[in-house]
């Protein structure tokens, strides 16, 4: 299916999706840098770099999408906005804070991305298809990680575990809106775009994680939410990481590079 | 002047190294999708191996500027058309490879298109040792130097190498 074939609602609603999770991607990929040279051991510093590396390449892919889908310039939409106008999941406002919580949250994150990409890995969109295709084989590599990162912590002693589990419990109501704040994610399932709405694949996702938190006797996900899922309303943190990472191109906005 | 056939397209190709990896070819990594050459175009179209690999940009320029002058219009593209994965690799790009102490990556099985992603939790990547051959070999980090590589360590001749991801 091409753009021109998509009804303009179902079309709005997939900008919506693209715009959320190319900001998902390229958010986190910043905190993921916020690591390198300082991560616990040489080898995170390694593993970081690359996480962020391939967060930020997959969030560029997806802006192009946007781009194509609704005109503009990737660089723009990814640089160009006022903190408020990123559409990034909550669960990306807090700070890096220390290693357990940094691995708490990327694992969370992870393993729901999974589930949102394994949900568009059909999708009638082709051009989303196409590019999701690349990221799932991409990222068995960031689940199969963090999961080792989880399972040391859990297992690691007294101090390891306190702080993953704290970590959890503080983060789980925010990574549930990792899957949520898709306006029209129900019209998207309808035109073949998204598997299914998305309360769905959070149940899905939700459902292949909880084995994993019994084995390991991990807090799990609280009943629901509250409060919007994607700002606008942004968190100091998320307002210092943007003043990072626009620094450059707010000194010379017309500079060519 | 001799006219230009498909086969000296794909000879020119295979003389254009990877920028990371510059023992093998883009021809050897499988990353040339297609060659077209009709009425003085022609048109190859290439495969990202990472969609975040900042090499993607130097290996386009490469070719573009390998081809030039081989007809009149030549026009080289990335495409996503078609998902690259490293069982793409050429045999006789993995011999390079191991001749050059990377180990090649085993078949990409996790990831790949009808399983859910959580599954890959369970993969245990494993590698041969590229300098003895000993199997007896340890993860010691799966992300490595550049995103496509992963860094083992041998027990038995007591040497790190890097695996070329399987994805």
């Amino acid at each position: 299916m091409s753009a021109q074939a998509l009804e303009t609602p179902v079309r709005s609603a997939l900008g919506g999706l693209l715009l959320a999770m190319a900001d998902d991607e390229f958010v986190l990929g910043y905190w993921d840098s916020e690591w390198t040279g300082i991560a616990p051991v040489l080898e995170e510093d390694v593993a970081f770099a690359s996480l962020a590396q391939d967060e930020i390449g997959h969030a560029q892919a997806l802006y192009q999408l946007l781009a194509d889908l609704e005109g503009g310039d990737p660089d723009e939409l990814a640089y160009g906005r006022p903190p408020e106008g990123y559409r990034h999941a909550r669960l990306l406002d807090h700070p890096r804070t220390d290693w357990a919580f940094s691995v708490a949250r990327r694992f969370l994150y992870d393993t729901a991305d999974a589930a949102r990409l394994d949900a568009l890995a059909a999708s009638a969109y082709e051009p989303l298809a196409e590019v999701v295709a690349k990221m799932r084989r991409e990222e068995t590599y960031h689940l199969l990680h963090m999961h080792a990162w989880v399972e040391r912590l859990a297992t690691g002693g007294e101090e390891p575990r306190a702080r993953l589990a704290a970590a959890l419990e503080r983060l789980w109501p925010d990574a549930l809106c990792v899957l949520g704040g898709i306006d029209g994610d129900d019209l998207l399932a309808q035109a073949g775009v998204l598997a299914e709405p998305m309360a769905a694949v959070r149940r899905r996702w939700l459902a292949g994680l909880a084995p994993e938190l019994a084995r390991l006797d991990l807090p799990g996900p609280p009943d629901a939410h509250t409060g919007p899922c994607r700002g606008p309303g942004r968190t100091d943190d998320f307002r210092w990481l943007w003043e990072q990472f626009t620094m450059v191109r707010r000194s010379d906005p017309e500079a060519v590079w | 002047m001799r006219t230009i056939t498909e086969t000296d397209v794909w000879a020119a190709l295979a003389e254009v190294p990877d920028p990371e990896i510059p023992v093998v070819s883009v021809v050897d990594l499988g990353l040339v999708l297609r060659v077209e050459l009709e009425d003085g175009r022609l048109r190859v179209e290439l495969l990202p191996t990472f969609v975040g690999c900042p090499a993607l940009e130097v290996i386009r320029a490469s070719v573009a500027e390998r081809l030039a002058g081989m007809a009149p219009r030549v026009e080289v593209e990335m495409t996503f058309a078609v998902p690259w994965t490293s069982d793409r690799i050429t045999a006789d790009g993995r011999r390079k490879l191991r001749e050059s102490g990377f180990a090649p990556p085993g078949p990409a099985a996790a990831g790949a298109e009808g399983r859910p992603l959580f599954a890959a939790i369970g993969v245990r990547p494993s590698a041969t040792c590229p300098w003895c051959g000993s199997a007896d070999t340890t993860l010691e980090n799966l992300f490595g130097p550049t995103l496509c590589r992963t860094v083992f360590w041998c027990n038995r001749c007591r040497q790190p190498f890097e695996q070329f991801k399987a994805v």
